[in-house]
């Protein structure tokens, strides 16, 4: 399974000539239960892969929106371990790949061994740990490739060629790329743009065509991230070749916002419906 | 300079933690990679970041240690921070130490806290916010505990002629008020951080996520011996002027001092003057930092009590729990309130080269009002945990050398922006008696 769940589903998704829907929320907010619930309202939905959110107390690539879920996860029991208990429930039900999005300390602390064994017996099928440049960890690299589970490497506006090549060294399952110089939840900093303006949207069509380019130099399917929260921007992105979508704290609002379980679940199951509906390619 | 000053002593520092498994690849590797010291160091950050670090590093590579570049840093360090600084000797203070000298012979006082705004933080800053300029960057940013960080900064900006702003835990703009002051009358925008402990951590999370967002043209000026490789090489590059000065003028007077202490919040006013003794063997090494409440109760003892973690983009020791959360640090003095610790620290320790020891709250008050009525120099709440080890330290060094010993202390700051928490802590009530006598009177058999 692992990586091969991540294949088959490129895979399958080209063949339909959709983008992938790529789906984050933190794990643990507003409970460990009610997060597990939500991610199943989105995979029935029909979000192709599931990003589950480690909390972390430092999170420093966050904005204040999934921030503010980590701490409040942390204060309803959320936590690496936690997270890899929901991981495994969802496995047990449903088919799509999972991501652990994770900072690297929570790994760290609970023994880079056993996190391995750990995720890999929850049927998690690739990990992205936001702080952890490829120079570094270098143990915990080789343990989960060793463990068929895939390390997903971010690329930014900001990358060389350089980087490229450090970060796609070893590379499987598919690319991150961060559409802004910026934490999660970022707009683009178009000049006074407002929403959906056409500079934003161009922006989003910009970060969709260097994905494209990516994934044609890497031969990995490479997903855009960070300030995606509208269909059109998610449009933009998918109509400029990109291979999927990432969306977080839109998602991680909606889930703040609803407090009921039941009106939040069939919202979250709504959008992923109609977002995936607008996924395909322009033929 | 990291990889110069990395050392590849690892087996010892993973032994300090039985839970960080199989993370000995780097610690094992024979030889130490650029931004490790031993098995910490390093550069854990968003890939963002990455470019501008590596482009600091070049810079801190070719352009700090050009002889332009000293040259121009020398100049400021001298016509605008004042520098050198006195060594001055505290006889009155080494008589209430140790009234009857039998572990204490000599004791001098490197006096950061006469530097221009008061504290080590402008040697760091000034050499950072030059640097800044040369790489062309359009804006300085900075995250301070103390508030003197920050002021350090909004000052060099001032000086050299760029925007700065400064990010500051909403808890610190509270105790630390007149600093807040200062910077705003520097012309720096003072940005209170909410979230967590509202301490310094906080301040340097949000200081690393504006500087994410802007990259390209802005200069984060980290203000300790931490957070990603080359910060703690070039902070300890930028302070080790504070043992080099020190030094070389004790051994014109004939010996460098048998142990040298200092304060440890990030590390850089220790690191600073560590690094001019690293090769003397036989001058020990102190840092002391904060047991708050004490080490069973809310504290930021971090290399005493803490373990091997990542936090701000370093692997070091961190304070945290069993799920890898970093916990919030208490200490009364804004400085030393943060639950990490720079590398090299945590490397030092682990080799065995430093010893750490951690002062209370209650501890550090009653140095600090030790040394304002012995020496008449009112020092800063982080400083003040230095001194309140004295006694300690030269008790073991003198058993272990079987004589009284000389020290060396780094008055790393003065204590104007604490004037506050020391009349709170009731500081300000008349003395009794003269502080030298009484000490004296008291031992006298
Ligand atoms: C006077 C003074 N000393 C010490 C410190 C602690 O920092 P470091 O350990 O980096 O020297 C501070 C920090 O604000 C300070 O203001």
């Amino acid at each position: 399974m692992t990586r091969a769940r991540l294949e088959q589903t490129f895979a399958r998704l080209a063949e339909a000539r959709r983008a992938a829907l790529v789906a984050f929320l933190t794990t643990g907010d507003p409970s460990v239960a009610e997060s597990a619930d939500a991610a199943r309202a989105l995979l029935r939905g029909g979000v192709d892969i599931l990003e589950l959110g480690v909390p972390f107390s430092d999170p420093t690539a966050d904005g204040p929106t999934i921030a503010e879920a980590s701490a409040r996860a942390i204060q309803r029991g959320g936590s690496l371990r936690a997270t890899l208990g929901v991981a495994q429930a969802l496995r047990a039900e449903f088919e799509a790949p999972i991501v652990l999005f994770t900072y690297y300390n929570p790994i760290l602390a609970f023994g880079e061994q056993a996190f391995v064994e750990a995720a890999a017996a929850a049927g998690v099928d690739a990990v992205l740990i936001v702080d952890l440049p490829p120079e570094e960890g270098a143990g915990l690299r080789a343990a989960l490739a060793q463990a068929e589970l895939c390390v997903v490497p971010l690329l930014t506006p900001v990358s060389d060629s350089a980087r490229e090549c450090a970060a796609l060294q070893g590379a499987r399952g598919f690319v991150y790329y961060v559409s802004v110089t910026g934490v999660t939840g970022s707009a683009a900093q178009a000049p006074g743009a407002e929403h959906e303006s056409s500079d934003m949207l161009s922006h989003h069509a910009a970060a969709g065509r260097a994905a494209r380019a990516l994934a044609e130099r890497s031969g990995l399917p490479v997903v855009v991230g960070f300030g995606i929260d509208s269909v059109a921007k998610a449009r933009a992105v998918v109509e400029a070749g990109a291979s999927g979508v990432v969306v977080g704290s839109q998602l991680v609002r909606l889930i703040a916002e609803e407090p009921h379980a039941a009106a939040r679940e069939a919202k979250l199951s709504a959008w992923a419906r109609e977002l995936r509906a607008v996924l395909s390619y322009p033929d | 300079m990291g990889e110069s000053a990395s050392e590849p002593n690892v087996s010892e520092a993973n032994e300090s933690t039985g839970r960080v498994d199989s993370t000995n690849d780097e610690a094992t590797s024979a030889d130490p990679r650029p931004g490790y010291f031993g098995a910490f160091g390093g550069r854990f950050v968003a890939e963002t970041l990455v470019p501008a670090l590596e482009e600091l590093t070049r810079a801190t590579h070719d352009l700090v240690s050009s002889s332009d570049f000293q040259a121009e840093l020398s100049a400021l360090l001298r016509d605008y921070v004042g520098r050198p600084t006195p060594l001055s000797p505290a006889r009155r203070l080494a008589r209430v130490i140790d009234p009857r000298g039998c572990h204490l012979s000599e004791l001098w006082l490197k006096r950061e806290d006469l530097c221009h705004t008061g504290a080590h933080k402008i040697n760091n800053a000034l050499g950072q916010v030059l640097l800044a300029k040369k790489l062309g960057k359009q804006r300085v940013i900075a995250e301070t505990g103390a508030g003197q960080h920050g002021v350090a900064t909004a000052t060099a900006c001032a000086a050299l002629g760029l925007p700065c702003e400064v990010f500051m835990g909403a808890l610190d703009v509270e105790r630390q008020a007149p600093n807040v002051l200062r910077m705003q009358l520097l012309g720096a925008t003072v940005t209170p951080v909410e979230s967590g402990s509202r301490t310094l951590k906080d301040a340097m999370n949000e200081a690393l996520r504006r500087w994410v967002t802007h990259v390209r043209t802005t200069h984060y000026c980290v203000g300790s011996a931490a957070g990603p490789h080359p910060y703690p090489s070039l902070v300890a590059e930028l302070q080790r002027v504070i043992g080099d000065e020190a030094r070389a003028a004790l051994m014109e007077r004939g010996a460098p001092p048998d142990a040298v202490v200092a304060c440890i919040g990030g590390g850089s006013n220790a690191i600073g003057v560590f690094r001019a003794f690293l090769d003397d063997a036989e001058v020990a090494l102190y840092g002391v930092e904060a047991a708050g409440e004490g080490l069973t109760a809310r504290h930021a003892a971090t290399l005493t009590l803490g373990q091997v973690g990542v936090l701000h983009g370093a692997r070091s020791k961190v304070l945290m729990d069993a799920d890898g959360q970093i916990l919030e640090a208490h200490s009364i003095s804004a400085g030393l309130d943060y639950p990490g610790v720079g590398p090299e620290h945590a490397a030092l320790q682990a080799s065995g080269r430093a010893t750490y020891l951690a002062a209370t709250d209650a501890e550090a008050l009653a140095a600090a009002l030790e040394v304002a009525r012995s020496e008449g120099i009112i020092i800063a709440l982080e400083t003040a945990h230095a001194f309140a080890k004295l006694r300690e330290i030269a008790a073991r060094e003198a058993a272990r050398r079987g004589r009284p010993v000389s020290l060396l202390v780094c008055v790393s700051g003065r204590g104007d922006k604490d004037l506050v928490t020391y009349q709170a802590a009731g500081l300000g009530a008349p003395p009794r008696e003269d502080p030298v006598r009484s000490a004296v009177d008291q031992e006298a058999p």
